[in-house]
Order: C-alpha cells, then sequence, then structure tokens
C-alpha cells in the first residue's frame, strides 16, 4: 500500500515537472490573451498571421495562449490576478474594472484607434425560417406569445448590449420618456423565457434547443448559427440598435513585469492592419476601416441606426443606472 | 458505551496534529477568509445585502428545489438501497455500479444532457410536454437535475445499515404474525431512520450549492428559477465582493448547520448501535 | 437472506421502479452523451479525443486528481484513526469540518481560494516574491480539486473503524506496540476495501469537478484547461461533437473506475467473511 502511494506521489510531482518545465527561452515569447466568447474564431485566425507578422519583424517565435469566457468573469479574473499581457473584452466597463483594480493605467481608451475598438458589432435578431412569428422590429419582441431568448445582462457582459439596443430604441420610440421605456423593457423580458448566463448559452437554448421564437444575439454570433444550418434561420436587422465596441488594451503592470511590452503592444497594433482587418470582416466583426468595411456591404447591413454607448451617459452611468443592485434591471422584476 | 482508559494508544498527538494542520489549510483558513471579507461590511449592511428581494426568492427557489429532490431521493434511495441488498436478479452489480456516476460526470455535462433530454423536443420532455409539462427551465428541471446530483448519497448511506441488519428480527415479528408493511415500519424503518436523515442532509447540503448543471436547465429566471449560486456570480460580475461573501456566509452557515445536526444525529446512531451490542 | 418470504410481486416492482429510476435519471443522460459524441461518425470522434488541447486537458485532470487522491489519502488515514481511536472534545465539530466540502457550493469554494490567495489578498505580495503563482495555474486547481474531495476517503473510514472499536489496538499497545505498528498489523487490515473504495471515489469525484476549478482556473488553452473545462470550452465554440466526444472520456473513464469498485466491493466481502 505504501508503496503504491509512494509511486503515485512521484507520479504526481514527474508529472508537475513535465507540465511546468517547459519554460521559455530567447528565441520564442509567449503571451496570453483573455477574450471573451465570441472571439475564439477571430483570434484562432489572428494568431496566426500576428505570428507570422512578428516573426518577420524580429525573428521571434510568438505563442499567443487564449483564454475564453464571459467578459464580466474575465475582467474579474484578470484583476485577481490572471497574468494577461493583453485583453480584449466585450465592453470598455469591464476594462475599467481592471483599470480600478490598478492594474491598467488610465487613458487606455485613447492608446489605439477608434476607442481602442479595432473591430464592432451590433445587436441583430435570429429567427426561424420563415419568420413564421414577424418579427421585424423590437415592437413586435414585446407583443403577447413571442418566446424571446437572450442571456442575463447582470452575469453576462455581452449581454448589456442587447439590452442596452433594446432602451435605446424605446428611448427613440417614446421620446425619453422613462415610465414608458421601463414598461417597454419589462414587457421585453416577460417575454423572454430563458435568461442564459451566457452569450453562448443562450445561443444554445435557441438553436440546439429549439426555445423561443428571437434570438437577441450579436451579429456575429448570428452569423455563425447561420453558418451551421443556413436553412433554419434567418437575420433580421431592427431599425434602431447599438453600435457595440467591444475594446482591447495592454495590461500594463503584468506586461512590465514580464517585459513583453513590444509584443503585446504590436499585437493590439496590428489589429488594425489590412489583413486583420478582413480577418475580423470574415468572422463577422464590423472592421473600424471604412474601405474595408464597404468591401463587406453586402454582408453587413449598413443602413442601421447605430447609437453608441455615450448616447446614454458612458458604462458607469448605464451600469449604475441599469444594472446594479436594485437598478432598473431589478425593478422591472419586482412584483 | 464502554469503559475505557484515556487514550491506552499510542500516537494521538502525531495524528491529532496532522489533522488539525490539514483540515486547518484547507477548509478552516479560506473559509475564514470568507467571515473576514464579509465582516468588511457593517451587520446592517450585511441584512439589507441578503434580505433582497431577489435574494430572499433565490434562497427560497435553492431550498424547495434541494428539498423536493433530496426528499425525493430519500424514498428512492430508501428502495434502491433495499433492492440492492435484499434482492438477487441479474444485473444487479451493474445497478449497484451505477450510483455513483453522478459523481464522476462533470456537472456541466450533466447539465448540459439532463437539458437536451427534458426540453420539449427532447426525450423525455416531449413525452410529458403530451400532458402540457415543461420541465426544463421550470423549477421543476432545476429539481430534476438536483435529483441525478443527489443519488449516490442516500443510498451509499442506508446500504451499509442495511446490510448489517439482522433479518432475523423480521422474521421474528413475521412468525408473530405482523404485517409485511407492519414489519416494515416498526422494525425496519426505526433502524434505518438515522442513516435517511444523515443522507437525506448530505444530499441536501450539495443540492443547495450545486450550480454547474442548474445553470444550463434552469433559465435563470428572476424571481422564478434564479438559484442562490447564480446570485453570488452575479454580484462577482458587479464586481460587488462584499455582496457576494455575505450571501455566500450565509449559504456557508446553512451547510455547516445541516451537517453539523447531521453529526449529531450519527453519533447518538452509534452510542445506539453499540449500546445494542 | 429469506426471500422466499418476499413476495414475489413486491419484489419485482421495486426492483421495476428501481431500474426505471436509474434508468431515467443516469443511463438516459449517459446516452446522449454517447449518441452525441458519434453523431459524426468514429473519425470526428477519434479526431476529438486525439487533438492536442484535449491531450493537454487529460493529462492535467489526471495530474490534479493524483494529487487530490494522494493528500486526501494520507489525511483520510491520519483523520480516521484520531477521530475513532481517541476521545477528545470538539469531535463533531472536526467531523462538521471536514464534511463541510461536501455541501460548500463549487462557486464558494473557489471563491474563497481566490479571495486568499488573489491579487487583493495580503499573502499575494509574498507569493509574488516568491514567485509562487496559485490562482490561475496548476496549483490553484490542484487545490480546488483537493479541496472537492476532502472528506471522501475519511468518510469511507470512519464507520469501518467505528464499528471494529478499540480493543485490539488498545491490547496491543498494553503489549507495548507502537502507533505505526498497531496501525499497520491492526488498524490496516480492516480498512483496506473501505480504503481502496475511498480512493476510486475520490479519484471519480476529482475527475469530474467543474465548477471550483472553473473560478480558479483561468481557462488558458493548453495550460490550466481541465478536462471538464474543455468540455465547456468546446460547447462554448459551437463545436458540440468534439465537446460530448470529450465528455465521453470522462464518462469511459467514470465507469472504468467504478466497474474497479464493483470488483474490489465483491473480493472485499468475500476476503471480509472468515474474519
Amino acid at each position: 500500500m505504501k508503496k503504491k502511494l509512494l509511486s503515485l506521489g512521484l507520479i504526481a510531482v514527474l508529472l508537475t515537472g513535465c507540465l511546468t518545465g517547459c519554460g521559455s527561452n530567447k528565441n520564442s515569447v509567449r503571451m496570453i490573451n483573455v477574450s471573451y466568447d465570441p472571439t475564439r474564431e477571430l483570434f484562432e485566425s489572428y494568431n496566426e498571421i500576428f505570428a507570422q507578422h512578428w516573426k518577420e519583424q524580429t525573428g521571434q517565435d510568438v505563442e499567443v495562449i487564449q483564454s475564453h469566457g464571459g467578459s464580466g468573469k474575465q475582467a474579474l479574473e484578470v484583476s485577481n490576478g490572471l497574468e494577461a499581457d493583453v485583453v480584449t473584452l466585450a465592453l470598455e466597463y469591464d476594462i475599467d474594472a481592471i483599470e480600478k483594480a490598478g492594474l491598467i493605467e488610465d487613458g487606455w481608451v485613447d492608446e489605439y484607434d477608434d476607442d481602442s475598438a479595432p473591430y464592432t458589432s451590433t445587436i441583430v435578431f435570429l429567427v426561424r425560417k420563415g419568420n413564421p412569428k414577424n418579427i421585424h422590429d423590437w415592437d413586435d419582441l414585446v407583443k403577447d406569445g413571442v418566446g424571446v431568448i437572450t442571456p442575463n445582462p447582470k452575469t453576462s457582459g455581452g449581454a448589456r448590449w442587447n439590452y442596452l439596443a433594446a432602451w435605446g430604441y424605446a428611448k427613440e420610440r417614446y421620446n425619453g420618456d422613462e415610465a414608458q421605456m421601463k414598461e417597454f423593457i419589462k414587457k421585453l423580458y416577460q417575454n423572454v423565457l430563458v435568461l442564459d448566463s451566457g452569450a453562448r448559452g443562450a445561443t444554445t437554448s435557441f438553436v440546439e434547443n429549439n426555445q423561443g421564437d428571437v434570438l437577441i444575439a450579436w451579429e456575429n454570433e448570428a452569423y455563425l448559427s447561420m453558418l451551421d444550418c443556413p436553412d433554419d434561420y434567418e437575420i433580421i436587422t431592427p431599425g434602431i440598435s447599438i453600435l457595440a465596441q467591444p475594446s482591447v488594451a495592454v495590461v500594463d503592470s503584468v506586461v512590465d513585469e514580464r517585459g513583453t511590452r513590444a509584443v503585446a503592444d504590436e499585437y493590439l497594433s496590428y489589429l488594425y492592419s489590412d489583413d486583420a482587418q478582413r480577418i475580423a470582416a470574415d468572422n463577422y466583426f464590423r472592421p473600424v476601416n471604412e474601405e474595408i468595411l464597404q468591401e463587406y456591404s453586402d454582408v453587413f447591413d449598413l443602413n442601421m441606426k447605430l447609437k453608441t454607448v455615450h448616447d446614454f451617459g458612458g458604462w458607469d452611468s448605464v451600469s449604475a443606472k441599469h444594472f446594479a443592485n436594485g437598478g432598473i434591471f431589478d425593478e422591472i422584476y419586482e412584483k | 458505551m464502554k469503559k475505557k482508559n484515556k487514550r491506552v494508544i499510542p500516537g494521538f498527538g502525531i495524528s491529532m496534529g496532522v489533522t488539525l494542520t490539514m483540515v486547518s489549510v484547507i477548509v478552516l483558513i479560506p473559509l475564514a477568509t470568507l467571515v473576514i471579507y464579509t465582516a468588511q461590511m457593517s451587520f446592517p449592511e450585511i441584512i439589507a445585502t441578503i434580505t433582497r428581494g431577489r435574494v430572499l426568492s433565490s434562497f427560497y427557489v435553492s431550498f424547495i428545489t434541494a428539498f423536493a429532490a433530496s426528499a425525493i431521493n430519500a424514498v428512492m434511495g430508501l428502495i434502491l438501497a433495499w433492492v440492492l441488498v435484499r434482492y438477487e436478479f441479474p444485473g444487479k452489480r451493474i445497478l449497484d455500479g451505477m450510483i455513483e456516476l453522478p459523481f464522476a460526470l462533470p456537472t456541466a455535462v450533466a447539465g448540459i444532457s439532463l437539458t437536451y433530454l427534458t426540453t420539449d423536443s427532447g426525450w423525455i420532455g416531449s413525452f410529458f410536454a403530451k400532458f402540457g409539462i415543461q420541465i426544463a427551465y421550470t423549477r421543476l428541471g432545476i429539481t430534476f437535475a438536483l435529483i441525478f446530483v443527489g443519488i449516490p448519497f442516500v443510498v451509499r448511506s442506508i446500504q451499509p445499515v442495511l446490510e448489517k441488519l439482522d433479518p432475523s428480527y423480521e422474521e421474528a415479528a413475521s412468525v408473530l404474525g405482523a404485517s409485511r408493511t407492519r414489519i416494515f415500519w416498526k422494525v425496519i424503518f426505526p433502524e434505518v431512520l438515522s442513516s435517511l436523515c444523515t443522507g437525506f442532509g448530505l444530499a441536501f447540503g450539495r443540492c443547495l450549492g450545486e450550480y454547474g448543471s442548474i445553470v444550463f436547465i434552469a433559465g435563470n429566471k428572476p424571481y422564478y428559477t434564479e438559484i442562490t449560486p447564480l446570485i453570488i456570480m452575479s454580484e462577482l460580475q458587479e464586481f460587488d465582493y462584499p455582496s457576494a461573501t455575505a450571501i455566500a456566509l450565509v449559504m456557508l452557515i446553512a451547510a455547516f448547520l445541516i451537517l453539523f445536526i447531521n453529526n449529531l444525529i450519527q453519533a447518538r446512531n452509534t452510542k445506539i448501535l453499540n449500546g445494542n451490542r | 437472506m429469506n426471500q422466499n418470504k418476499q413476495s414475489g410481486f413486491v419484489k419485482w416492482l421495486l426492483i421495476t421502479i428501481s431500474v426505471l429510476f436509474l434508468f431515467v435519471m443516469l443511463v438516459l443522460p449517459l446516452l446522449v452523451v454517447i449518441t452525441q459524441a458519434f453523431k459524426s461518425g468514429v473519425a470526428a470522434y477519434l479526431k476529438a479525443v486525439t487533438d492536442k488541447y484535449t491531450v493537454r486537458a487529460l493529462l492535467l485532470t489526471l495530474e490534479a486528481t493524483l494529487t487530490a487522491v494522494v493528500v486526501n489519502t494520507i489525511f483520510g488515514l491520519f483523520a480516521a484513526w484520531t477521530i475513532t481511536k481517541f476521545k477528545f472534545k470538539g469531535k463533531k465539530l472536526l467531523t462538521t469540518l471536514i464534511d463541510i466540502p461536501v455541501t460548500v457550493s463549487p462557486v464558494i469554494a473557489g471563491l474563497i481560494f481566490i479571495l486568499l490567495f488573489g491579487r487583493q489578498s495580503l499573502l499575494y505580495p509574498i507569493l509574488k516574491a516568491c514567485h509562487i503563482k496559485v490562482v490561475f495555474a496548476v496549483p490553484g486547481i490542484i487545490l480546488a480539486t483537493v479541496f472537492v474531495t476532502f472528506p471522501f476517503i475519511s468518510r469511507e473510514l470512519i464507520p469501518v473503524l467505528e464499528t471494529e472499536g478499540t480493543d485490539e489496538e488498545e491490547a496491543a499497545a498494553l503489549m507495548g506496540a507502537g502507533a505505526f505498528t498497531i496501525f499497520r498489523k491492526i488498524t490496516l487490515p480492516h480498512i483496506r476495501w473501505a480504503l481502496l473504495y475511498g480512493i476510486v471515489l475520490c479519484t471519480a469525484r476529482a475527475m469530474g469537478e467543474f465548477g471550483a476549478v472553473s473560478v480558479l482556473s483561468g481557462h488558458l488553452r493548453g495550460l490550466t484547461n481541465t478536462l471538464p473545462l474543455h468540455v465547456e470550452i468546446l460547447f462554448n465554440e459551437f463545436q458540440y461533437v468534439p465537446a460530448f466526444a470529450v465528455s465521453s472520456i470522462l464518462v469511459i473513464l467514470a465507469i472504468i473506475l467504478l466497474v474497479m469498485r464493483s470488483v474490489l466491493e465483491h473480493k472485499g466481502k468475500t476476503t471480509k467473511k472468515p474474519l
């Protein structure tokens, strides 16, 4: 028995050695990109062209390790000590949280062009083929008998864009009358059948488990679901939506400590290159480069009226007003 | 209890030392941090946090579903244990071996497959949909998943006791002309009652805290299918550590109480068992 | 056993209920996993399970499981010995504390280690100075696994030792045997099968742990993803077939373990009887 235990222990120690022993040498560098759920495919392709680009420039091999998850959870983990060199999250608010934890320096939003958001997206509807419930705009979602699927904005950063897009529509429709706007949002969320904890969970409920009539989704997610089964779904673009700006930033205290600032900085800058912008567009993110966006005008509906978070006073005030405890999102569920 | 001299057996110091050290490092110190973080809030603040409408209703949902699931498991567990101990039939060993599967299947995988089964197009869900019963995305769905999670606890608590139970009592009662139901309630049930309580308590505690499988099947609608662990996750999402830890502390105290009462019952039980000998 | 006295009807009714219950609750979910895993054929299945990241995740899972089993075996032996062979105050409190990890929500289990070793903790600067990474690294995952499986072995040992009593050990002690000798010669033979059974259970539970590990892992692909986390990631990538294929590895490992357990138990019973 004891011998068995000893040998088990030995194996464990050896394995640890194997897994942690593979350190880095001078001719290669390893960096960690902490991102959110829907960017997996995007960064898988981007990491390849970036590795080539970096090799050409410096002769160094770069290995980018990806971490994906809910945007807010990822921000929390970075604040708690997950050593990310760069973060590429769903919204500014989450990167602000890392800044507040003291890991990113103030002013990161202006570090790169377009509010440090190299690609954007928007919120659209995915409905079942033939659009049986005749859904064309936001007010169709609050009709009786329409089942809506959207993730919980309290647990999913991405879902906050969904919520805000609906709020933006209500604002326009009711000329800023808050009581009516709240009523609209309340009705909308009363129609929600499943409030998943993350965006991908919501898509699964809609696609795999056949729940609901309409999925409120990021444009890129909606296109990805279409790719798998093009005959089952249709994308509906509402008249008003929101310009979702997923932000990127270098985590200053980590790169300074690890000495990886150069590669991290180039990693984010290169996202604005033509090649990278095309990769973004191929993955159904809207490139910020206008010319490249025009090349893809057959994919993206460029006539949508897109609001930005600044129209609502920025994330700090939006978050305090809507998603904090006792905020509007709590209010609409109170009986 | 037998009378004995204190600590005749050597080695008390070292074994107690090792035990205490490991309990402290793995359990006590980490749990203490929870108390310390909660202590950053004033008492009225803590009360205000844990009595918010949504939090209270999540306690209710967690409690009621965990209770229902453990109650069903208690009944089914008793039947299963009985069948596994008292009867011989082909495939018994396989049945017995399966009981622990819920331990080994990752909760997320369990949640995904159970949801797949119980939506109105799934194998089980479509059957119940005919009667207008929806399982997935309702409290029923949560209970369903919790039953899955809790199966091993009750069965494995009762099984050893039933195995030790001497059939001669039953035979005696039977010879004296007692009916089978009477024998069960008067002879067998009292013997397994305390281990049934233990199994129920463990399953209940485990179900209260279950997260991985529930988020998939629950639908997470506030005031309806939102469970407490999910509330903790959303507090963390808001970077509200004190609230998250305060709610977590309530759950921890609940878990501790359940176990403590359980251990009291168990200790009484051993006393009775030893006394009977 | 006096089966003859039981009416056949009740017997078969109860067996049917049991089989039906286990079929719906346990077999169907497994069937879902298996059918989904092979939905796109064997080639797709093999590709998924031999993927580079899957293999790394498997290795990490095995590493965490082994460590948890070793630590918890050592702990379980000491704890069971302490609790059953000696009388002391606060015994109930101690057993409650040992049991607590079973009922603590995995979310909370992850949270407490983040609070203890994360960046806002007082310990963090010290760990940093020593270049020790705990959270979002392999040690954190191992810690979480040890935590959730903490009571599994001691729980199996305590009831067995309790029924054995302390007479034999006391006799040996009076004859002048040392603690270790008593343990090895007298206690260990009694608990051999319970110990093995506990190890199997602990292994099964450690392999499947998801919640607490998920909070502590950071989900670094190829570095800190265990098998259950890898399943979650694949699932989130809409790669349903590979997700279920990887799950099936866990299912198969679990079944192997449980078969082993069944065999062990059978052996245990047959060797115990002559005692």
